[in-house]
C-alpha cells in the first residue's frame, strides 16, 4: 500500500462524492441543483473553477438535460458525472432508460430523497427504487467513506461492463452529515482507474447512427450481417447486468487491496454468521440496524444485519445463501412499490420461492419522507416479528414502523 | 442462426444503402411510371424531378424517366402524390406475401 499517511477530511457525503469525481478525473459534469444533492455539484464546480479538476462544467436548465449532456459527452468518449435526487431523478427518467440501453458507463449519484407529492426534501429511497427497472447498476452506501470509495469503484465497474452505475446514499443522513473520510491520493486512484476507453464513439471519419429505430426482428445490414433486433439488445443488456456481479466483486477486492477498505461486494454482514433473525435493509438504515442488533444480542437474541449494497442486479443466489440458516428475515424497506410491497422484501421473497431452506420473511416500511428511524424502533420491530413468528406467522403483510395514522 | 456474432453493444447502423435490409419487402403497393405522361420524358429534358425530390428514401434516380429502386422502395406513394402529371400510379404488389 502507500507509505505516506492519507489525508483524513471531515466532510459530508456530498463532499465525498464530489471528491471521488475529482479523483476519478471526470471530464464533463452536467448537473442541475436539487436538495439534498446541491453541494455535490457546487463542490465540483469549485474544483473546476480553481483548476483542481480539468473538466468541462455544463450548466443545464434541467435534470433531463443534465443526463442528456452526459449521454452525449460519454458517447464521444468522455468520462462523465452527474448527481441528483427525487424529482430531479424523475425528471431525467427517459434519459435514465436511454443511458442504460445505450450501454454507456455513466456514473450518477442519487442523494436519496422522498418523491413528491406530497413535497418533501427529506430522505427515503423511493427515488432510486422507482428507477430499479431501467437497467442501471444500483449500489447503496452506508457511510461517507463508502460513498467516496464506491464512486471511485463505480467508474471502473461501469467502464468494464458498459452499464451505467447509480450510487445511492441517504439524503441528509449521509449527504449533509460530516464524518471522517480518508481521501485517497490522486496517484493511487490513477493507478487503480485508467483513462476511459470507449467501446464506441461518434467519429466523423467513420459515421454511424447510434441507437436508430431498432425494429422487432433482426435485420441483415449492408454487409449481409444479421444485426440484433430490439429484443436481442435487451437480452445482452440483461446478460451484462447479471454478469456484472463478478466485476463488482473483483473491483471491490482490487480496491480493498490497494486502499485497505473492503465494503463487502454485493452485501455486507454484521453478526450475520450465526444469526437466527436477520434485519435486512439498504444504506444508512442497515448501519443503524447494527446498533439495534447490539441491543438484541445483549438480551440474548441472536440477531444480525444483512446490509444490501448492490440492489441491481439483485444478487439472488448470494442472498438466498446468506439467509438460509436463519429462522426469520425482517426486511425494512425505506420505500414501497405502491400496490404491492417493499421492493427489497418483494425481491427477496421471490428469490426464496420454492427453496428447500427458506426463512420466514416479514416486511416493513419505515422512514418515509424523512421520518426518523431509531435503533430502538428496529429492535422493537425485531422482537414483535419474533413474537408473531412464534404464533405461526411465516409471511406477513407489510407493516409500517412508526406510522402515526 | 442467431445474432450473437453481431457484436454491436448498442444499436448501431451505418449510413449506407441497404443498411435496413431489403425494405422493398415491406411494400403492399408499388409505384409504376407511365412514361407517356412524364414531363421530363415528353420534353426529353432534365426537368421536374418532383418524385426524386420528395422520395423520403432516396430510391429514385434523378434522371429522365426516373428509375425507382424496388429493392428498397417501401411503397409510401409520395412520388405518385406529388407528380404534377399524375404519371405515377400505385399498383397492388403481387410479390410473395409474408404470413
Amino acid at each position: 500500500m502507500h507509505e505516506k499517511k492519507a489525508e483524513i477530511a471531515i466532510i459530508t457525503g456530498n463532499q465525498a462524492a464530489a471528491n471521488a469525481a475529482r479523483l476519478g478525473r471526470v471530464q464533463v459534469v452536467a448537473a442541475y441543483p436539487i436538495t439534498p444533492q446541491s453541494s455535490v455539484v457546487e463542490t465540483l464546480s469549485k474544483f473546476i473553477e480553481e483548476g483542481e479538476l480539468a473538466a468541462e462544467f455544463v450548466t443545464v436548465e434541467s435534470e433531463h438535460s443534465a443526463l442528456a449532456v452526459c449521454i452525449a459527452a460519454s458517447t464521444v468518449g468522455a468520462r462523465v458525472f452527474t448527481a441528483t435526487s427525487a424529482n430531479g431523478l424523475a425528471y431525467m427518467c427517459e434519459q435514465i432508460h436511454w443511458a442504460a440501453g445505450s450501454r454507456l458507463p455513466i456514473v450518477m449519484g442519487c442523494a436519496n430523497r422522498a418523491m413528491a407529492a406530497p413535497w418533501s426534501v427529506l430522505n427515503d429511497q423511493q427515488d432510486s427504487m422507482s428507477q430499479r427497472d431501467a437497467g442501471w447498476i444500483q449500489i447503496y452506501c452506508r457511510n461517507n467513506q463508502e460513498i467516496m470509495d464506491t464512486f471511485i469503484q463505480a467508474f471502473k465497474i461501469a467502464e468494464t461492463v458498459h452499464v451505467p452505475v447509480m450510487v445511492c446514499y441517504d439524503g441528509y443522513i449521509l449527504s449533509h452529515t460530516v464524518m471522517p473520510v480518508e481521501v485517497p491520493r490522486q496517484e493511487d486512484v490513477d493507478a487503480f482507474l485508467p483513462p476511459y476507453q470507449p467501446h464506441l464513439t461518434l467519429d466523423p471519419a467513420d459515421p454511424k447512427n447510434i441507437n436508430p429505430v431498432t425494429l422487432a426482428d433482426p435485420r441483415l445490414n449492408h454487409e449481409g450481417k444479421l444485426c440484433h433486433g430490439y429484443m436481442e439488445h435487451r437480452f445482452l443488456h440483461q446478460e451484462a447486468l447479471l454478469q456484472s456481479t463478478e466485476t463488482i466483486i473483483a473491483v471491490g477486492q482490487e480496491y480493498a487491496e490497494r486502499f485497505g477498505r473492503d465494503w463487502g461486494g454485493l452485501y455486507w454482514g454484521y453478526q450475520l454468521e450465526d444469526a437466527e433473525v436477520i434485519v435486512m435493509a439498504a444504506g444508512s438504515l442497515a448501519s443503524e440496524a447494527t446498533v439495534a442488533v447490539d441491543a438484541l444480542r445483549a438480551d440474548g437474541i441472536r440477531a444480525g444485519v444483512l446490509g444490501l449494497r448492490v440492489y441491481r442486479p439483485f444478487p439472488k443466489r448470494e442472498l438466498v445463501a446468506a439467509v438460509a440458516q436463519a429462522r426469520l428475515v425482517v426486511v425494512v424497506d425505506k420505500s414501497l412499490s405502491y400496490g404491492n410491497e417493499g421492493p427489497i422484501c418483494g425481491d427477496l421473497k421471490a428469490a426464496l420461492f420454492g427453496r428447500d431452506r427458506a426463512p420466514a420473511l416479514h416486511g416493513y416500511v419505515a422512514g418515509l419522507g424523512g421520518r426518523d428511524v431509531k435503533a430502538r424502533q428496529l429492535a422493537e420491530t425485531v422482537r414483535n416479528s419474533m413474537a408473531r413468528l412464534d404464533e405461526g406467522m411465516l409471511l406477513s403483510d407489510t407493516q409500517w414502523i412508526d406510522c402515526r395514522i | 442462426m442467431g445474432t450473437r456474432d453481431c457484436k454491436h453493444e448498442a444499436s448501431i447502423s451505418s449510413p449506407c444503402i441497404g443498411e435496413a435490409g431489403d425494405t422493398g419487402h415491406w411494400r403492399t403497393v408499388r409505384p409504376v411510371l407511365d412514361r407517356s405522361k412524364c414531363l421530363a420524358v415528353k420534353a426529353n429534358k432534365p426537368i421536374c424531378f418532383q418524385c426524386w425530390a420528395y422520395c423520403p428514401e432516396g430510391v429514385i434516380k434523378k434522371q429522365i424517366g426516373c428509375e425507382i429502386d424496388l429493392t428498397y422502395c417501401k411503397g409510401c406513394g409520395i412520388c405518385a402524390e406529388v407528380c404534377p402529371a399524375d404519371a405515377i400510379t400505385m399498383e397492388p404488389e403481387t410479390g410473395e406475401q409474408d404470413r
